[in-house]
Parts: C-alpha cells; structure tokens; sequence
C-alpha cells in the first residue's frame, strides 16, 4: 500500500491504495465518485476521462499514485454553485447525450479542447474529440454542442 | 369551487423540450448498476472457456480458493441443480432443435467465452487475480465456425443433436394466398424479362452499448432484488422465477439507469443467472460487472446471415417476384428471440415495392461462435439492405436512374391502405413526398451532373450516389400476431397513471428506456391529455416493485405501444375524474366536458381544474355514492397492428479509385414516422440510427479466427465509429400519422439503421459502377474496395474476413472468387 494525497473536485483526500490501483478505479471505489465510468479496457473509449491539473486524461491510463499531489476535476466538479458549467449546459440545449454513459468523459474531454482551442472548426472538434467513443449520437449532436459552447460562452467555454 | 389558474394550451407535443434526463446524466449524478454497492458486497470473476469448443475434463479451484480474501469458487457442477436455464421464448417451429443452454457450462463448451466458473471475493481485483489460478482442463473438440459449411452438417456444434439445422421457416406468397408463385414469375423472367441473382454476407455485428452489462443480486431481504443493466426487468423477473423455481413475487428486478441496449441488452444473460445463483449460494449481495472484452466476446451477436436473392423483372423494370433463401447464425445457442430475429425480417423483402410474387426461406443453423440475437433493427436491416441493393443493380440493369425504379415498383399514396405479398397492411404513407423532399434537400440532380463530369474526366476520385427508400415495421407487437408466430408472449404494454394529491402526476410506465429519453417524450404527452404542467408530471420505469407490469423497449415499441397505454390511462383518468368533478360543481355529469386540464359546466363559467379533483378525491370529504375516491387509472394496451414508418436516405460517397478509400460527402434523409411528439429526441435517434448503419457498411465486423476465437475482441479490433469518421447529417421530415395508434406515432428508433446501410454500399458501387464494379463485400474495406476495383474489371466482391488487411497474393492480383455476377 502507499499513501497518496491528492485534491479531488476541491476536496483533499489521502488514502492507502495498492501501486496498481488506477485512478478511474481509486475515484469509483474509494471516493464513490461513480460520475466517471469505465467503458472499455484499452483506453479508446474515453468514458473514464477526468482532468489531472486541467488537462483531460483517460482515468483508465493513469495509476492512483501517479495523480498524487495534483489536482483531479472529475464530471462531478464541474458545475459550480449549482450551474451548469456552459459545455454541460450546451449538451442540454443540443441534446447531446442520450444514455448518457460516455457524457461525463466526452464533456471533460470538450472542455479541455476548447481550453486549448476556444473557437474550434467542426473538423477541429471531430479530431479533438476522435478518442471519445459514443454509441448514442452518432457524434452529430456532440459536435453540435461543443460548436454552441464555444459560439455562446466565447472564451469562457473552457475556463473551469 | 375555485377558479384554476388558465392550464397550459396543447402544445407539448411536437415542441423540442430539453430532456429532464439530462440534469443528472451532466452532472455525474448517475445510477449505473456498477455504481451500486451494499454492505458486505461480494464481487464475482468469471472463468472463461478459450475453445469454441471442448469438453471440460476437469477444473481444479484449490488454488484459486486459497487466493487472498476469496470467498468461493463455483463451478457448473456446484450450481448445475439450481441455476436455472437460458430460454428461448421463440421457437419458431414446432420442431426447432435448440440445445439445453445453462448458465454455466456443466461439461462441454460451445463457444470461446463461455463460463466454465465464478470466483467469489471481497473485491473485484482479487477475484479477478483468483480466476486466473483456476486450473481448467479441456478436451477440445472439432468447431464448426463458418454459417455455410455449417448447413452441410460436416463438423457438428452439438454433436447430441446430430445435425447444425436448427428450424427451417418459410413464408410463400402462392401458399398463403397473398401473392403468385414465385418460380414462375422466376423462369418467365428468365424468358423474356431480367433475373438478378446474388448472394450477401451480412456480416456479425456487436451491439457494443457503451456501459458494459453489470448485475448486482442481493438475497438478503424478503425479496431478491436484483439490478441490472437491462432492455427488460419485466422479462428477466418472469425468465427467473420460469427457470430457477424461485416465484416471481419473491423477485424484484430493477434496470436503474442503463447505458445503451440496442437490442444487446434485450437478453436474459447467462451472466445474470450465474450471479443470482451465487447470491442464493452465499446469501450475501453479490455484482458482477463485465470488462469490455468480456462483452464483446460473450454479449450476444447480431445479423450473421447469408442471403442468397433472386429478384424477377419485365424488361422495362417492373418486379414480379422475389425469393430470398437465408441461413441465419444462431452461434451456439438459440437465444432469446435468437431463431426468430430472421422473420422480423421476412415481412419486410417486399418492402415498398408491388412485388406480386415472394417467397422466403430461412435455415437457422448453430455453429460454436457467440449466441446471436437482437441488434438495432432486428431482421429488417438484413431486408432492407438486401432489396435496396437489389433494386439498383435492377435499375443498372435497365439502364435507368436508381430512383426512377424505385417509383415504376413503388406504392403510390393513392392505394394506401396496402397489403402487401408478404401479407402486412401498410396503413399509410407518402414515398413520392418523401423522395421529392430528399432530392431537393440533397441536390441530387446537382450532384448526378458532378458525377458525369468526373466520370468522364477520368478523376482519381469518383463520386457515387446511394439511394435507399426503406420501409419498416415498429410496434412489437400485436400480441395474436406474436402467437401466430408461436412467440412466447404477448406484445402489448402497460402503464397507470397516479394522481397525487399536491396535483403532481406520477406515470409509471412498463417500457423500460436506456437512452430513448421516456421521461420526457411521455411527460409532453401527459401534459397534452391531462392539461398539467410538463413539469409536474413525473414518468417512472425499470423497477418491477413500481412499475409491476410491462414488456419492456426493444422493437421501436415505446412510443409506439407503451404511449398508447398512457394516453389511454390518462383518458380513464379522466373519466373517473367527471363524476367526482360534477358533483363538487353540483352539476349533472352529462354536462360536465374536460378540455385543457378543465372539468367545465356546459353553457357557464363554472369549472374546476383537474389538481383539485386530485385533492377533493384525496381528502374524500365529498364525493358521489357507489363509487371509489380514486381518479387513478391503468390501462394495458395490445396494438392492432404494426406501424410502418419510411423514409428516403441519399448518400453521396467519395471514392479514392487508387487507394479504396471511401469518405461520406453528403447524407440527406426524410423519414416519415407519422406524429413526432419531440423533435430534438427524434433527430437523436435518426443520427444515431445512422451511424450505427453506416458502420455496418464500412468498418465494423465480428471477426474469429480458424479456432474460433474471436479476434476483433476490443475496441483496438472491432472498429466503433469515431467523431472524426463521421459527418454531420441532414434531415427532413414528411408526415403521414399512423392510423393505427391514437398519437400517430410510427416510432424511430430503429429507422436510421435499416435505411443507411444500403445508402453507403449503393453510392460505393454507384462510385465504381462504371469500372465494372457490382458489389462490394461489407464491411466496405478501402483494401475490399480496392480489390473490387481491380478484380480484372469484373467488379466481384472481394473476399475474405476484415482480418488480416491484406492477403498473402501480391496486390493488383485479380481475385478469381467472389459473388459478382
């Protein structure tokens, strides 16, 4: 066992968690934040994926240890004073979701593109969001989302 | 008698209302099966057969028992008395041969992912870590893999049952006095007219819902609760109590939020059974959760068919009959509605078309690959694909524009209602309209005049344009059709309708949703009936305890039945509402009429809204003599007929003729799927039909191995659609209301999936049809595309599995087998 610290959502946690535990894993079973999923066990679907210091990573493809010290925004963090951050609120409007299951990964995912590129083109978007697999929408309403967060929240889209 | 605050005007349906779904979904606030934890939880691993085949010689679990913090191992033997069986609930002849299919493998495997033990543990690492200790040893034996070789009985799956054929169906025009024979309209066709013959490899498909299946059983209270990622609580609870000796009422199954079903999840799973044993065995909460590998491995399969068709024309173009020879893969078992998953389909060959002629034949064969089942359009994607090809190498044939074909065939709106060769009233409908409405969307004159242009320029890349006008039928089922058919159970659903005494309205309905958005579909159409507001009514599924009755989603049947029973709940609500509102208005019944979430007296202003006729039935202060204080009301609704929706889907496909690479310029499609109750929710559905069509025509495919294992075993291999494989679709809507259902609904959910596929393949060959190119083999492979190209200008189908990319020969080198013609 090896003790890791680590802020989660704005809370820090320690905990004793075995070096091969994952981090999608350390959040689900030892935090109960069952908001991150894991949908597949190759990392191509992107459901499990979180932020480790405002970047998006695939929570699958990262050991608990390795995320101690740093700071992890999972989907449940990311809504603030119970609004909708505005990539969560354009896949409302768009109805970008319909299971459900691949949202908190392809939402964490969007907003970390639109951090790095706040006004993308819809081939921009389909490229960013390539390693995000839904079965759902067929992407087209995903797209549509993440184009109406960029167009409506301006440079706020991605600001956490 | 208070005056009610002005209720809402019927505006609900059609409007485009944000899900009520979402708010939870957005936020992470979920209620996945895998989410679920219990005190004293104990996780399970399954153990898995490698072999497609083999006897079990032994399995030694000392090892795996004194593995840290297990709890147990169990093997088929330990279990083999009280777990139950996998049903069929379709035999679809009487002397269907079908193999005893338990949970567990007591001593002899059929396929490569069969369960052959359970490790028990306090976590699931741990029992993962155990099941690999597990020392099992097998006796492999012959494996029969390919559906062909597996009709010619050469290698047997079930060697007990002395042959691979499990049931032969047919359905012939001439016999069932629907229609001509189909024979004669062949040979004279073969006379004096044209015969189109082909054979069609519809490839195995995973249904590959993103949350991967997961059950939690926990025995400990007077009722065993189980949770499930589940298309069907209501059919798992009655397949238990059939198969385990447990009752029905001592079983509760709950289908709390489920990621995706497509058909995948329309199953009693080996997987839930095991674990419902084990639960029983060690009497403590017990999950199972599977990994993505497992699901693709051991979740049933669909499609899986061979189709061999024979299409009769005159010579201008005119269709005189069709024969479709079939053998559909059971893999190793007959699953839940394994065996008739092809007769969804045998009603649908004729299509649009006035076939006057038809006859359908269907060998169900077992082989020792996957089970197969329900996937997303069930039979009438294999139909519809298989005619739609059809139909353009008839107008090839011809020498006229696939549309211009599909009109000389086609049921003109005129002549609805319709009934067809295969024996199905087609109730409404407007091809003409919808077809006009797509080729002005899609430009398609536009876009032929490019594709001369390149063609006669000689481009590198060429341009094809597919063209598929589906039909379909939704609305599983009317129940006296379903035991026609000798389904094992009924087709119609329930719901009932409480109204609370705070004027909230709660719906509880027995269709059970995975993504389909019911909560909010079914409030817009509660607020319409009941004149409440969308906000106050909640829809409530999935849970036997609340909603006690159903049949459950799959079949494009929710809105389709599962509405027609709320709005006709919501009328008895109604009704028991009148008297109780006329005597509180102290007016004669006969005068009292219902409009707007109003109980109104004739010729006055008086009136009272439907919440306080809720709250005066709740108090029961005051109300008439010889009857109940109760204005709540059920209804179970059996339809009485299918529905039929329909569309016109073009797609324009780009064809890089050096490389095979093929890239989707433009899909335009028009369904018409009669009254739309949600807009936003409908376009969903039609996107995500489409990729899931598209798909089938150019990436995905279950592939195995000579031994029988499957290869394309993760999502490294088996090749789910991407945001950048895929493009933005336009669509369009004509309506022609069902006269079937009272909301004239026709349902969705399945739509995009029949008609694209057909869409794709038609504009690849269409791309290439002038290189001599006939037919591409799905999935449509850059590498098979390629090969089509140069099979010495033939055009045959390439051959051979997706797996491996490219064949030892060198490239350029004709392919000398194929099913050109």
């Amino acid at each position: 066992m090896t003790q890791i610290s680590l802020t989660v959502d704005g809370t820090q946690v320690t905990d004793d968690v075995e070096p091969r535990m994952l981090l999608v894993q350390y959040l689900r079973e030892k935090l109960g934040k069952t908001g991150t999923v894991i949908g597949c066990d190759t990392s191509n679907c992107g459901a499990c994926t979180v932020h480790l210091d405002g970047r998006s990573v695939k929570s699958c493809n990262v050991l608990a240890v390795q995320a101690d010290g740093h700071e992890v925004t999972t989907i449940e963090g990311l809504a603030r004073n119970g609004e909708l951050h505005p990539v969560q609120e354009a896949f409302r409007e768009c109805h970008g979701l319909q299971c459900g299951f691949c949202t908190p990964g392809m939402i964490m995912q969007s907003v970390d593109l639109l951090n790095e590129n706040p006004h993308p083109t819809e081939a921009e978007v389909r490229v960013g969001l390539e390693g995000n697999l839904c079965r759902c929408t067929g992407y087209h309403n995903i797209v549509k989302s993440v184009l109406y967060a960029a167009e409506h929240s301006g440079e706020k889209a991605g600001v956490q | 008698m208070t005056a009610t605050a002005e209720a809402p005007a019927a505006t609900e349906i059609g409007k485009d209302r944000r899900r009520k779904e979402d708010q939870r979904l957005l936020t992470g606030r979920t209620r996945w099966t895998d989410n679920l934890t219990l005190p004293g939880m104990l996780h399970l691993a399954m153990v898995r057969s490698p072999h497609a085949h083999a006897t079990i010689a032994s399995i030694d679990t000392s090892a795996a028992r004194n593995a840290t913090n297990v709890v147990a191992v169990v093997t088929g033997q330990d279990i083999a008395d009280t777990q139950g069986v996998m049903i069929n609930a379709w035999p679809i002849t009487p002397d269907q041969k079908a193999p005893a299919h338990p949970p567990m493998a007591v001593d002899r495997v059929a396929f490569a992912g069969e369960v052959v033990a359970v490790v028990i543990a306090r976590s699931a690492a741990e029992a993962r870590d155990a099941a690999e200790l597990v020392d099992v040893q097998f006796d492999e034996l012959p494996a029969v893999l390919d559906l062909q070789e597996a009709a010619k009985d050469t290698v047997l799956a079930h060697p007990d049952l002395e042959t691979n054929k499990s049931a032969f169906w047919r359905f012939d025009s001439a016999e069932a006095g629907t229609g001509g024979n189909v024979d004669e309209a062949i040979e004279k066709a073969r006379a004096d007219g044209i015969v189109i013959e082909r054979e069609i490899d519809q490839q195995r498909l995973i249904p590959a819902f993103m949350e991967p299946r997961s059950v939690v059983v926990d025995p400990t209270g007077e009722q065993i609760t189980i949770w499930s990622s589940t298309q069907i609580p209501h059919i798992v609870r009655f397949a238990l109590d059939a198969t385990t000796g447990v009752a029905e009422s001592k079983i509760r199954v709950v289908a709390p939020d489920v990621g995706g079903g497509f058909g995948g999840k329309l199953a009693v799973t080996p997987e839930e059974w095991i674990t419902f044993a084990v639960a029983r065995r060690v009497q403590k909460p017990v999950k199972y959760t599977e990994t993505r590998s497992e699901s693709l491995q051991s979740a049933h399969h669909g499609r899986a068919q061979h189709q061999r068709l024979t299409l009769a024309a005159t010579k201008d173009g005119r269709v005189t009959g069709l024969k479709v020879e079939l053998i559909a893969d059971l893999g190793a078992y007959v699953a839940l509605v394994g065996g008739g998953i092809p007769l969804l389909g045998a009603f649908m060959y004729n299509a649009i078309y006035k076939f006057p002629a038809y006859r359908f034949d269907c060998q169900t064969v077992f082989t020792n690959k996957t089970f197969t089942d329900a996937y997303r359009g069930a039979g009438r994607p294999e139909a519809t694909y298989a005619v739609e090809r059809l139909m353009d190498e008839l107008a090839s044939k011809v020498g006229v524009d696939p549309l211009e074909i599909r009109q000389r065939n086609w049921i003109t709106h005129e002549e609805f209602p319709f009934t067809t060769v295969a024996g199905m009233t087609y109730d409404s409908g407007n091809y003409e309209a919808a077809t006009a409405k797509a080729k002005e969307m899609f430009g398609y004159d536009d876009l032929r005049a490019e594709q001369r242009q390149r063609r006669d320029a000689g481009d590198r890349v060429q341009l094809g344009i597919g063209v598929s006008t589906f039909t379909e039928m939704c609305g599983l089922a009317p129940s006296r059709v379903l035991g026609s058919l000798d389904y094992g159970a009924g087709g119609w659903d329930h719901a009932g309708i409480r109204m609370l005494a705070t004027g909230k309205v709660e719906v509880v309905v027995g269709v059970s949703p995975h993504g389909q958005g019911h909560e909010t579909a079914f409030s817009q159409i509660v607020a319409d009936r009941l004149g409440v507001a969308f906000d106050d009514v909640e829809v409530l599924h999935g849970d036997t305890q609340i909603s006690h009755k159903g049949m459950d989603t799959y079949g494009s049947r929710s809105l389709v039945v599962g509405a027609e029973a709320v709005v006709r709940a919501a009328d008895k609500v109604i009704e028991k509402a009148k008297p109780i509102a006329a005597h509180l208005l102290e007016a004669n019944v006969d005068d009292v009429e219902f409009a707007a979430g109003r109980f109104g007296v004739k010729g006055t202003d008086q009136g009272m809204g439907i919440a306080d006729v809720a709250l005066a039935t709740f108090a029961a202060h005051n109300y008439p003599e010889g009857i109940e204080p109760n204005i709540d009301a059920e209804s179970t609704y059996d339809p009485v007929n299918f529905s039929f929706p329909h569309g016109t889907h073009l797609c324009a496909m780009e064809v890089d003729t050096e490389t095979g690479q093929t890239t989707m310029r433009r899909y335009v499609c028009v369904d018409d799927i009669g009254t739309i109750i949600n807009p936003l929710i409908v376009g969903g559905q039609v996107h995500g039909g489409l990729v899931q069509g598209i798909a089938q025509a150019l990436w995905e495919e279950a592939v195995y191995d000579e031994s029988g294992t499957l290869v394309s075993g993760s999502f490294v291999d088996y090749l789910l659609p991407t945001s950048a494989d895929t493009i933005s679709f336009e669509t369009g809507h004509t309506t022609s209301p069902s006269s079937y259902t009272m909301l004239g609904t026709k349902g969705v959910g399945e739509a995009g999936t029949i008609a694209s596929t057909p869409a794709v393949v038609n504009a690849i060959v269409d791309a290439l049809r002038h290189l001599g190119v006939n037919d591409v083999r799905m999935p449509c492979t850059p590498e098979r595309v390629w090969k089509a190209i140069h099979s010495a200008g033939s055009g045959g189908a390439t051959e051979g599995a997706a797996m491996p990319h490219f064949d030892e020969a060198e490239p350029g080198q004709p392919s000398t087998e194929g099913a050109g013609q």
